[in-house]
């Protein structure tokens, strides 16, 4: 048919198909040049540096780049028996040229991740170096410390031989590379960040718990009660949510801590004694019921929008048809508030995984989450490829569960207010 | 709320049940913060009610720590302020052009690769706010726009966008083109029609997204603590050192005056919603 058909044409001549996918590209050109400048914004502040910091993670080119004699000396080495005078001389020259540069100090920070105890014997094999005689490197190297005739410690030189590495990623799940070359996990007693990934997941999800089961109530309430005693409701959830995040934390500071509203309540009561005033804040408690009051409005909101749709007649359909008012919930209303619970409790749990600035205030050493830690290596141990691969973690998981979010509710669904 | 006549003695107990449970939620997300009024009334230091307090006797109260935080001496409060509405209102308006901009392009029904799109200038919104902040702080560095106001503006923008994206993809998922086309077809040309056609209609829906961009701004914290020098101190960032290490009434002054300009916003924001919801025909 198409072969035969004479084609349209358009009063320029142009054949109407043409002309109409011309149209459609200059539309499509024109809804694109409309979101580019923001597109470009983010993809070069936003999108790069988040790829900057998988980069970063796995980055290990410093040692590379400090030790380029001793690591071409050690190819041929098998890692067996100690090294040759060769690799003792390259690593003496790669060493005196760090030295002139002030740059030793970094080295032995480096080394010292790979396996303790370097940072004392670069320090000695720094003062001792200035009296090296030329020649036979090798026992005057091992003459300056005992470590410095282990093999183990060479070994641990040679394997920052590479320019890039996952060992930090290992180092986030408590794992590391050892002498034989497998993949193995720390002592038990040293697993922090095992710990502290298993406690962030633990209290993300109890939060998701308790604000579901504040929510749900109040949320169909909202939604039932006529609009000039919801509206007035509405506030109660609406304040909170635009209210400062310091400001929640710093009331929640005023009503947990040990002289505070609550305790002062419970001595009140007769519930604890008053010189046994249990300690609400600084711990877990402290996170969880700080974390569940600020993230309550990001579960009510969605909810009610859900409840909003749904038709009282159903429920009255329900109890006509026989059903007692607990089965007419259980059968009709709650499978229809599905769609709303989905969007609460993922909003909820992702907001709660990533969570750093309550926990750090009332959290405490126990009550502290991943992000803590993340924000600790940043500025406080400035192990920025460790905070980059620990983040990036973080970051998967999320992007997983936000993958989920817009199957389950589509991200066009996001309601704000 | 009422229940019928007709109800059986163990639903209407489970009603009454229902209610206070209700009532309790309310009361644990509004209490705490009616916490902070009285006790930055307070004329002594302590973060506790006093007796005097109790009693309201007129001498347990006073001024003292809003003149602190006005007139204190080395106070950071001034500077913190001034920093926190220039930032917010800086990063405010690039959010607002950038965000509506890029909506305007996304509720084109010729947008291409359009969620895909979307989930990119979303992202901000939903990646943790530490990573964020440190891969911000990554770029700049690298930029060398790190304790600038330029780059907390920067950064504020990103994390603002998002905000303002949806709430305007929203007031144009009820925008009826036709009138658009009208004006294009009465001689008006493009920029013509959105400055005196497409803007006075969703100007709810950008005015509550700038809402959005705003708060976010004036109470964002982890990234400005990687980003700020001394000189970028904002009141988040003073609140959060205060908070850290000693907890003073002052803050509990600043905090009173953070609850009432959030409940200004609120009621704008609100009074916004419901016009636009009017709009929209939502409500009739």
């Amino acid at each position: 048919m198409s072969s035969e058909t004479k084609q349209i044409l358009t009063t320029d001549g142009i054949p109407l198909e043409v002309s109409l996918k011309k149209a459609e590209r200059k539309n499509k050109i024109k809804a694109f040049l409309l979101v580019a400048p923001l597109l470009f914004f983010l993809i070069i502040t936003y999108v790069f540096p988040i790829g900057d910091m998988l980069f970063r993670s796995v980055d290990d080119k410093m040692v590379t780049q400090m030790l380029p004699k001793t690591f071409k000396a050690m190819e041929n080495w098998d890692g067996q028996e100690l090294p040759e005078e060769e690799v003792f001389a390259a690593f003496h020259e790669d060493f005196i040229k760090l030295v002139e540069d002030k740059r030793e100090g970094k080295l032995s920070t480096q080394l010292n991740y790979t396996k303790n105890g370097f940072k004392s014997i670069i320090k000695k094999l720094r003062r001792a170096s200035k009296k090296f005689e030329e020649g036979n490197y090798k026992e005057q190297i091992m003459a300056v410390h005992k470590r410095w005739a282990d093999v183990e410690y060479w070994r641990a030189i040679q394997r920052r031989a590479p320019e890039f590495t996952g060992q930090k990623y290992l180092k986030g799940m408590d794992m590391y590379v050892n002498e034989e070359g497998k993949i193995v996990s720390v002592e038990e007693d040293r697993r922090i960040h095992r710990v502290l990934w298993l406690r962030t997941l633990e209290i993300a999800f109890f939060v998701t718990v308790f604000c579901f089961l504040m929510a749900y109530p109040i949320a169909h309430l909202l939604a039932t009660l006529p609009m000039k005693y919801s509206n007035l409701l509405m506030i109660c959830v609406l304040l909170p949510f635009w209210t400062s995040l310091l400001v929640r934390t710093a009331s929640w500071m005023i009503l947990l801590q040990q002289q505070g509203i609550v305790n002062d309540f419970f001595v009140g009561i007769g519930l604890v004694a008053d010189d046994n005033r249990p300690e609400m804040m600084y711990n877990k408690t402290g996170s969880y019921v700080a974390m569940t009051q600020i993230l309550l409005p990001f579960m009510v909101l969605p909810l009610y929008s859900v409840m909003k749709t749904i038709s009282p007649s159903l429920m009255r359909a329900g109890k006509s048809l026989g059903g007692t008012p607990f089965i007419a919930f259980w059968k009709v209303y709650f499978p229809l508030t599905i769609p709303g619970i989905g969007a609460g409790c993922l909003l909820v749990f992702i907001l709660a995984i990533g969570y750093y600035i309550t926990p750090a205030l009332v959290g405490g050493a126990s009550g502290t989450l991943i992000s803590n830690q993340i924000a600790f290596h940043m500025k406080s141990t400035l192990d920025w490829s460790f905070a980059s691969a620990m983040g990036l973690m973080l970051l998967s998981g999320v992007l997983v569960i936000y993958w989920l979010y817009n199957k389950i509710v589509g991200i066009d669904n996001i309601k704000l207010g | 709320m009422a229940l019928p006549k007709y109800t059986e003695p163990h639903y209407r107990i489970w009603h009454y049940v229902y209610l206070t449970i209700c009532g309790a939620v309310f009361f644990f997300l509004i209490a705490p913060l009616f916490v902070i009024f009285p006790l930055s009334f307070n004329a002594e230091e302590f973060l506790s009610f006093s007796e005097g307090m109790k009693s309201l006797d007129p001498d347990a109260f006073s001024l003292r720590w809003y003149k602190d935080m006005i007139y204190g001496t080395k106070n950071p409060w001034g500077l913190a302020a001034k920093n926190s509405f220039i930032i917010a209102i800086f990063a405010t308006i690039g959010s607002v052009i950038l965000g509506t901009v890029a909506a305007l392009g996304l509720s084109s029904r010729h947008m291409p690769y359009k969620g895909l799109i979307m989930a990119v200038l979303i992202s901000p919104m939903i990646v943790p706010l530490i990573i964020s902040g440190v891969a911000i702080f990554f770029f700049m560095a690298k930029a060398g726009l790190a304790a600038t106001h330029t780059g907390i503006v920067l950064a504020h923008i990103i994390l603002g966008t998002p905000f303002v994206v949806i709430t305007v993809t929203a007031t144009l998922s009820g925008f009826d083109h036709s009138v658009t086309r009208a004006a294009a077809s009465l001689g008006s040309d493009p920029v013509n029609t959105f400055m005196k056609i497409t803007l006075p209609l969703i100007l709810p829906g950008v005015i509550s997204g700038g809402l959005f961009a705003f708060v976010t701004s004036f109470d964002e914290v982890v990234v400005v603590l990687f980003l700020a020098g001394l000189e970028n101190t904002t009141i988040p960032i003073q609140m959060w050192t205060g908070l850290r290490e000693q907890l003073s009434p002052t803050i509990l002054a600043v905090a009173t005056c953070l609850i009432i300009l959030s409940t200004l916003i609120l009621v704008t924001a609100e009074l916004l919603r419901r016009r636009s919801e009017r709009l929209r025909g939502i409500n009739q």
